[in-house]
């Protein structure tokens, strides 16, 4: 029904007694999510919203068996976090944190090539596989389980993709925000190869934004791999270049990584592109009657 | 954040990396004293803005004599320089730098960035120096000789001569560029730097390297989590739009365009999307401005001065899709800003998501000339009629 996480998955939360850790653990309880407790360095031993607080990863691995885990430490201690996490053998690593300097994350990849962890993020809203299990900050109301699966570069986009695949009736099989960074864990392609295995996934939406090559990148691997529908939508046509729109990432340097460019690269590869957001749930309801 | 040349030049300087003689200056007096101690037949006045392409436009000039040096301060100092780079307006010359002049044998182009692809921090160095880089690569890309360094590793030697040979200088040559390149890669680490530039890194007549021109992007988060504090306090903020910098400090990031119609939107790739769409019907985004994840009613009436307070803006859309952020939420907010701020244009407003019903009954109640739109499409339609009609 899904990829990555489902209804058996236990997750912790890093930064758990925080405000932001706070809130967001109390919303994905309510969802259902099976959060099993979370760390705050200095606080183990306590109880936090009925579940207990450890001092460190390998703590809450080792009290829990947990395999998730959700991240909303600060920006300056997110690397940090996301180590410890692989480091205790965490599967899943969700980092929510936004505004982790690039050279930090740069160093994370290349350590993460030693452990069998998939990072989601940082800068985004997390995962979803909807009615078993919310890691991160999207509104779970407006998903609906379902057939297909979206990956997306940006949060609230993602939600216009999920609320409209979701009143057409098909409901998503799991969603996945791989953020607005520049240097990132999971890629579209990581994601996208995921959905193509996931027999419940029929067809996939893809949400990009101007900056870097990854949707390009994307397209070549879905023309040679996917053959599952693929609808995309790229923001940032009336972005000028050289402006940073919002997202780290989403910046044209150097005349690359134009919308223009990506839009081409997709449609090259023979996936069917919308001009706005507003159509996505249409193009996907017309690729399974069409 | 950029840097100026004479601030990036300091922090060369404390990394070992050869620069030429000179000195910033803030006034004629100021310029002719540092032309005064530095002597020689030539010194070069170059104008201190966030642009690149000043020679082509004026912004550095060979002065033969103090008095020229005196002549060409006043002629900057006060002024704007617009460049290739910049806008129509140009940029505000605050400070301007004096070096010593130098006889050039050759020029080389030698940067280095957080390349996305590989996830490596790549050095690019072109033989052709002293161009526009970005020209060479889009038109004669093999000239450009890049290599990439593994973040565990580190930059290392054979990378540097590799650089070297391919560039064709020679063995001496070489290890002063080996000596620059693992500079340049330690300031790049310990200053979380985004972009490094040296346009031209030149070889003088007597077979010496040096930086003469020195460019430094800082990465915002790092500046944003007090790891730099040194590069924080170079900040100029003359060198910035001013809306923008009055936007982020609310918490607001807003990007000026050139458009008629105002956007207020929630994440930035809605931001983004949404002056898409309204480009699809027919109008012209007047700005990109991302409110937030977890916004207020406070940020959301900051947002409504900034983008009523342009001339340009003649009509204004409010696009939110309520995730953690309620919308009766942002309903009070646009209220309270309409009120406040005194609207005279039309204001379009598409919620969605969390709270939806209680956020349209409210707007509905307010008595305010507010236009509700059913969805993305529909807001976009109404906007550009209303600024059309």
């Amino acid at each position: 029904m899904s990829i990555l996480v489902d209804k058996h998955t236990k997750v912790i939360v890093q930064g758990f007694t925080g405000k932001q850790g706070t809130f967001h653990a109390e919303q994905c309880i309510a969802y259902g999510t099976n959060i099993v407790g979370g760390t705050t360095p200095g606080r183990g031993g306590e109880t936090h919203l009925d579940r207990p607080v450890f001092n460190t990863v390998r703590d809450a691995v080792d009290g829990t068996g947990a395999d998730a885990s959700m991240i909303y430490v600060p920006a300056a201690f997110a690397a940090d976090a996301i180590l410890e996490a692989a480091e205790a053998g965490i599967k899943v690593i969700a980092c929510i944190t936004e505004g982790i300097p690039v050279l930090d994350m740069l160093k994370v990849k290349a350590a993460l090539d030693f452990y069998d962890a998939t990072l989601i993020g940082p800068n985004c809203p997390g995962i979803i596989t909807p009615d078993q299990c919310k890691i991160g900050i999207m509104p779970g109301h407006i998903h609906k389980a379902g057939s297909i699966g979206i990956v997306s570069r940006s949060g609230t986009l993602t939600y216009e993709a999920v609320k409209q695949t979701t009143d057409i009736g098909m409901g998503q099989s799991t969603c996945v925000g791989i953020g607005g960074d520049p240097i990132q864990g999971m890629s579209f392609i990581d994601v996208i190869s995921r959905f193509e295995a996931d027999r419940h996934t029929k067809g996939i939406v893809m949400v990009g934004e101007i900056g870097g090559t990854a949707e390009e990148e994307a397209a070549e691997y879905i023309q040679a791999n996917v053959r599952k529908p693929v609808i995309a939508y790229i923001a940032g046509v009336t972005a000028p270049a050289g402006k940073r729109m919002g997202h780290a990432g989403a910046i044209i340097s150097g005349g690359k990584g134009t919308a223009a460019d990506k839009f081409g690269a997709l449609e090259r590869a023979g996936v069917a592109t919308v001009r706005s957001p507003a159509e996505i749930g249409q193009r996907v309801s017309d690729a399974f009657t069409g | 954040m950029n840097l100026h040349e004479f601030q990036a030049k300091h922090i060369f300087s404390q990394f070992g990396i050869p620069i030429p003689r000179g000195f910033v200056a803030r006034s004629a007096a100021e310029a002719r004293s540092a032309a005064e101690e530095l002597g020689g037949s030539v010194q070069v006045v170059k104008a201190q803005v966030h642009a690149g392409g000043r020679g082509k436009a004026g912004g550095v000039k060979l002065a033969k004599s103090l008095d020229e040096v005196t002549e060409y301060t006043e002629a900057m100092l006060g002024t704007r320089l617009v460049t290739h780079q910049t806008d129509d307006h140009g940029m505000p010359i605050n400070a301007v730098m004096i070096e010593e002049g130098l006889d050039i044998a050759r020029e080389i182009y030698l940067g280095a960035l957080v390349d996305r692809a590989s996830k490596r921090v790549v050095f690019m160095g072109s033989a052709a120096g002293g161009m526009d880089i970005e020209e060479v690569a889009a038109t004669e890309p093999e000239k450009i000789v890049t290599v990439r360094v593994n973040p565990v590793a580190g930059l290392q030697p054979y990378q540097c001569r590799q650089m070297g040979f391919a560039l064709g200088l020679t063995p001496a040559q070489i290890k002063q560029l080996t000596q620059i390149m693992k500079g340049l890669y330690r300031c790049f680490e310990e200053r979380d730097l985004s972009l490094i530039e040296i346009n031209p890194l030149i070889v003088t007549s007597d077979d010496t390297l040096l930086a003469l021109d020195a460019k430094i992007n800082v990465d915002d988060n790092a500046i944003e989590v007090n790891r730099q504090a040194e590069i924080a306090d170079m900040r100029d903020l003359s060198q910035e739009d001013e809306t923008e910098v009055q936007a982020a400090e609310h918490g607001l990031n807003y990007i000026t365009l050139d458009g008629n119609i105002g956007c207020m939107v929630n994440g930035a790739g809605l931001a983004m999307a949404t002056m898409d769409v309204i480009k699809l019907h027919g109008g012209e985004p007047a700005n990109f401005l991302d409110v937030g994840g977890g916004t207020n009613k406070e940020r959301v009436t900051e947002a409504f001065k900034i983008i009523s307070a342009s001339p340009d803006v003649q009509g204004i859309l409010v696009n939110i899709f309520g995730g953690i952020v309620r919308c009766d939420m942002i309903a009070e907010g646009v209220i309270a800003a309409v009120k406040e701020v005194g609207v005279n244009v039309p204001v379009v407003v598409r919620l969605e998501g969390t709270n939806v019903e209680q956020g349209k009954q409210l707007l509905a109640e307010s008595g305010l000339d507010i236009i509700p739109a059913d969805d993305l499409t529909d807001g976009a339609d109404k906007v550009v009629g209303a600024v059309s009609a």
